[in-house]
C-alpha cells in the first residue's frame, strides 16, 4: 500500500504536465509571437501582451467615461476578429473633406457610458458605418512592406482592363506619427494602411487612437478626451502604448492549416476566378529595427489598396480620401479562425453582416462584380473546395 | 552590544517559558455533539484549546499545498502555497455572552482579514443578538468555511466569487434555533455595511462581487449608507440533512454624495441554496450549494459585467477505507469529486440575440486521508473549462494539487 502510494506520488510530480491539456498546434492559433525575437524583444512582447490582454479599464485607471470597451482584449479576442458586441460606428464623413460632425462626437461612436454619464448618439442625418474590429495578426509584417511595393499594384486607371483598379487612400499624418523611409506622398499626405477605408498609416496611430475612442483613455499621442474635448494628463504611459506596439508588430503571422487535395484544388480555383487579383497571396517586407520581420516573404492574400465594391457595400460614409463605396482589400489569412474569436460564428465583411464566407463572396460587387459572377457559376463542389481553401489560410 | 545583550536576554526567558509549558494545562474544549449541528452553527464547531480554567480559549488552522496547473499546454510549474493561517479566539464573557474572534493571513500576509469578531448575547434560544464583524449568513459555505473540513484544496468557485466568501462586515442581528424531535429549524438575519460599485467596476470585467473586498473602508463606513440585509433559514431533520435558503442584497452604488444625486439605487440581490447529507447505508456525503446573482446594471453600461449570474457545486465524498495508517489508527481515506458550474453572464446579446459566454466548468476527483478528524491530507485532480464572454473555444486548465489542512 505504502509502496503503491509512494509510487503513484512519484508518477505524478515526474509526469504532471502529462496530465495537463495539451497546446493547441500553431495553425489552430492566431496569438502569439513570431519566432526569432531577441530575448530583450520577447520581454517588450510580454508586456504588451499584458497591457493588451489582461488590462481592464475602469473608472478607477481612467475608463470612459464615454467607451465602446474596456480593454483591448475585448475587441480582438485572441488577436482575431471582433464580434458585433464591440462592433465600432464611425460617422459623419461623406467625402475626402473630412468629418462634418467632430464637433458631435465624430467620428467615431461612443455608444456606453460609465453610471452617470449618458453615451453618445449618432447625429440625425448624419451617414455611418459598422466596423468589425479586425485581427491583429501579422499586421507588423504589413507594417514594414514599403509603400513602392503597394503601388505596384495600383492601377487607378485600369491601364490592364482587367476591371479592378486599386487606389492608395491618402491620408494626413498626425503630428506624432513619423513616416516611413522612402515614404511616397500626394499633395502633402501620406498612403495610409491600416484599417477597414486604410486611413490609419502605422501602429502607433491605430494604438493611441484606439484607446482614445474605443476606450476612452488619453495618452500623450491623444490626450483629448472624447466626453469633455479637453485635453486631459496621460491615462496610459507611452512605456504602455510603446510595448503595446511592439506587441502588434510582434504578432506572427497566421500559420496555414495543412493541405488536402480539396485545399489545394481550392487554391487553383482562388486564382482562376480572379480573387487573387485584389487578394493578393504573397507580399515582402521591407528592413525593420525588429530582425525577425525585416525583409521576409509573407501571405496575408491583400494588395492593401482601396476598391469599389459597389453599391449595396456603401454605407456613405468614408475616411480620408477614399469614397464612400471604397473598401480596403481586407488580408484574408486567418480567416477560417474567425469563429474561434466570434463566439462559433462569423461575423465577416466590414460590419460583419456575411454569416459565412459564401454570404461574403457574393456580397463582392463594383469591381468585383465579374469575380463574383465567376464564383456563382461554380459547381457546389468547387464552392466548397474554394471555401476550404481560404479556411486553410 | 545592547542588542547582543537582548537577544540573549529573549532567549533565556523564552526557554525558561518553554520549560514552564504544560501540557496538561491545555485541554481540548468539549464540544457538545448530542444536539443537531447546522452551517451556522460552524463558528462555534471547532476545536479550541483552553488553558486551565481561564475562560479564554483558542485555537485556528493552517492550510499549504503544492500544486503543478496548466492552460492550454502552458504550465505554471511547480507552486507551492501557503494559502491560509487563521487564528480563534473565544470568551465566555458570562454564561450567555460570549465572544469569538477569527483573523485570517491569506497566501502569507498577502490579506490579513479579520473574518469574524462578535459578541453573542444569549436572550432565548430563538431569540440571540449577535454584533461586531460578523459573516454574512449567504449560501453554506460562507458559515461554514474552515478549511479542515473540505476534501478539496480549492475553495468552491461559485461560493468564492459569484459569492464573496469569505464575506464578513460590521453589523447586527438575530439568529435562533429551535429543536423539535429529529428535526432543527432555524434563523439568522442581519443587517450589515455592505458592497460598492466595484462590483460592476473592477479588473475580472464582468460582475464580481468579491471585487468588494478591495473595499477595506467598510468596517469604518457604508459606502451609500444603505444596510445591506441578510437572511438565512435551515431545517435540518436527523435522518434527512440539512437544507438552508438564504438571500443578500443591498444598494451597491453611491446614489448621492453631500446631498447631490449621482445616479439611481442600484441594487445588487444574491440567493443561495444549499443542501448536504450523508447516506447512512453507504456513508457518502453529499454537500451543495446554488447561488443566483442579480445585479441592476445601468443599461448603457454594456454587457461585459452582467445583470444575472448562477452557479453551484456538489461534493461527493465517499469514504472507502477505516484503518490503522503509519500508527494513526482511526484514519479514514474517502474518495471525492467535485462537480463545478458557473455562468458569469446569464443572457442574450442586444446585438446578435446569440448567447453571452463566460461560463467555468470543473471537476475536481481526489482522494482524502484523514489521520485524525481535525486533519486532513489531500490529493485532488483539477481539470476546468473557462469561455470568455463572446463563448470562444474554452480554455483548458488542468493539474494536480497535494496539500494539507489542520486544525491545531
Amino acid at each position: 500500500m505504502n509502496r503503491k502510494t509512494i509510487f503513484a506520488g512519484l508518477i505524478i510530480l515526474v509526469a504532471c504536465e502529462e496530465f495537463q491539456p495539451k497546446a493547441p498546434q500553431a495553425f489552430e492559433l492566431l496569438d502569439g509571437p513570431v519566432s526569432g525575437l531577441t530575448e530583450a524583444e520577447n520581454l517588450q512582447f510580454l508586456r504588451g501582451d499584458v497591457a493588451f490582454n489582461d488590462e481592464v479599464f475602469t473608472t478607477a485607471n481612467g475608463l470612459g467615461p464615454l467607451f465602446v470597451a474596456t480593454s483591448c482584449g475585448s475587441c480582438h479576442p485572441g488577436d482575431g476578429k471582433g464580434h458585433p458586441f464591440t462592433t465600432l460606428t464611425r460617422f459623419g464623413q461623406i467625402d475626402e473633406n473630412g468629418n462634418q460632425y467632430l464637433n458631435l462626437g465624430g467620428p467615431q461612436l461612443q455608444h456606453r457610458a460609465v453610471p452617470g454619464f449618458t453615451p453618445e448618439g449618432i447625429p440625425p442625418n448624419a451617414t455611418f458605418s459598422r466596423f468589425t474590429p479586425p485581427a491583429n495578426t501579422g499586421l507588423g509584417f504589413i507594417d514594414v512592406v514599403s509603400d513602392t511595393e503597394i503601388l505596384t499594384w495600383a492601377d487607378p486607371d485600369d491601364i490592364d482592363g482587367d476591371g479592378i483598379s486599386g487606389v492608395p487612400n491618402w491620408i494626413n499624418l498626425k503630428e506624432y506619427v513619423k513616416e516611413r523611409p522612402n515614404s511616397v506622398t500626394q499633395n502633402g499626405r501620406y498612403m495610409g494602411r491600416f484599417g477597414k477605408k486604410a486611413a490609419t498609416y502605422d501602429l502607433l496611430q491605430q494604438t493611441a487612437t484606439a484607446y482614445n475612442q474605443d476606450i476612452g483613455i488619453t495618452s500623450s499621442f491623444e490626450p483629448v478626451d472624447t466626453y469633455s474635448g479637453i485635453a486631459f494628463d496621460p491615462e496610459v504611459s507611452n512605456q504602455t502604448i510603446a510595448d503595446v506596439v511592439f506587441y502588434l508588430k510582434t504578432l506572427k503571422a497566421p500559420v496555414p492549416r495543412p493541405e488536402n487535395t480539396s485545399i489545394l484544388e481550392g487554391r487553383v480555383l482562388f486564382s482562376v476566378i480572379g480573387c487573387n487579383k485584389c487578394h493578393r497571396p504573397e507580399m515582402k517586407t521591407g528592413n525593420s529595427p525588429i530582425a525577425a520581420i525585416a525583409n521576409k516573404v509573407f501571405y496575408p492574400y491583400s494588395d492593401l489598396l482601396l476598391h469599389d465594391m459597389g453599391t449595396a457595400l456603401d454605407d456613405g460614409y468614408t475616411e480620408g480620401s477614399a469614397k464612400t463605396y471604397e473598401w480596403r482589400t481586407p488580408p484574408l489569412w486567418g480567416l477560417g479562425l474567425s469563429k474561434n474569436s466570434q463566439g462559433g460564428q462569423y461575423f465577416l465583411m466590414h460590419d460583419g453582416k456575411a454569416r459565412s464566407i459564401d454570404e461574403a463572396i457574393l456580397l463582392h460587387g463594383g469591381e468585383a462584380n465579374q469575380i463574383r459572377n465567376n464564383y456563382q457559376v461554380l459547381t457546389a463542389d468547387e464552392k466548397t473546395k474554394l471555401i476550404q481553401f481560404l479556411e486553410s489560410l | 552590544m545592547k542588542i547582543s545583550l537582548l537577544i540573549v536576554v529573549s532567549l533565556v526567558i523564552c526557554s525558561t517559558a518553554i520549560a514552564q509549558v504544560d501540557s496538561t494545562l491545555f485541554k481540548r474544549t468539549q464540544k457538545d455533539t448530542s444536539k443537531l449541528l447546522l452551517n451556522m452553527d460552524a463558528v462555534y464547531n471547532r476545536p479550541f484549546l483552553s488553558v486551565s480554567k481561564l475562560p479564554v480559549a483558542v485555537g485556528g488552522y493552517v492550510e499549504a499545498n503544492w500544486q503543478h496547473l496548466g492552460t492550454d499546454g502552458v504550465s505554471e510549474g511547480h507552486q507551492f502555497q501557503m494559502r491560509r493561517l487563521t487564528l480563534f479566539i473565544a470568551s465566555s464573557i458570562s454564561r450567555r455572552i460570549k465572544f469569538l474572534s477569527e483573523i485570517e493571513f491569506e497566501d502569507g500576509t498577502k490579506e490579513i482579514n479579520i473574518e469574524f469578531a462578535s459578541i453573542d448575547f444569549e436572550f432565548h434560544p430563538l431569540l440571540n443578538f449577535r454584533g461586531g464583524i460578523v459573516m454574512n449568513p449567504i449560501g453554506a459555505f460562507n458559515q461554514n468555511h474552515d478549511g479542515p473540513k473540505w476534501e478539496f484544496i480549492d475553495r468552491p468557485i461559485s461560493a468564492t466569487q459569484l459569492l464573496p466568501a469569505t464575506w464578513s462586515n460590521v453589523g447586527f442581528g438575530l439568529y435562533g434555533k429551535l429543536y423539535k424531535d429529529n428535526w432543527v429549524y432555524a434563523y439568522e438575519t442581519y443587517l450589515t455595511n455592505g458592497f460598492d460599485d466595484q462590483i460592476i467596476s473592477n479588473s475580472e470585467n464582468k460582475t464580481f462581487l468579491p471585487a468588494s473586498k478591495l473595499n477595506k473602508d467598510r468596517f469604518e463606513e457604508s459606502f451609500n449608507g444603505v444596510p445591506l440585509i441578510t437572511a438565512k433559514v435551515a431545517i435540518r431533520n436527523k435522518k434527512i440533512g440539512e437544507l438552508g435558503v438564504s438571500y443578500m442584497g443591498g444598494v451597491y452604488n453611491k446614489f448621492q454624495e453631500d446631498g447631490l444625486v449621482l445616479d439611481e439605487k442600484r441594487r445588487h440581490h444574491s440567493w443561495a441554496l444549499d443542501f448536504n447529507t450523508v447516506l447512512s447505508a453507504t456513508k457518502t456525503y453529499f454537500n451543495t450549494e446554488w447561488v443566483f446573482n442579480k445585479a441592476d446594471v445601468p443599461s448603457t453600461y454594456g454587457q461585459q459585467y452582467g445583470d444575472k449570474q448562477m452557479g453551484g457545486f456538489l461534493d461527493v465524498v465517499q469514504p472507502i477505507a477505516w484503518k490503522n495508517i503509519l500508527g494513526f489508527s482511526r484514519s479514514v481515506i474517502s474518495a471525492v469529486c467535485r462537480l463545478e458550474y458557473v455562468d458569469w453572464n446569464v443572457g442574450e446579446f442586444d446585438e446578435t440575440g446569440g448567447n453571452i459566454g463566460e461560463y467555468t466548468v470543473a471537476v475536481v476527483p481526489g482522494f482524502s486521508w484523514r489521520p485524525t478528524s481535525q486533519t486532513v491530507i489531500r490529493l485532488n485532480y483539477r481539470y476546468n473549462w473557462q469561455t470568455d464572454l463572446l463563448g470562444n473555444p474554452a480554455s483548458k486548465t488542468a493539474g494536480f494539487q497535494f496539500g494539507f489542512s489542520s486544525y491545531f
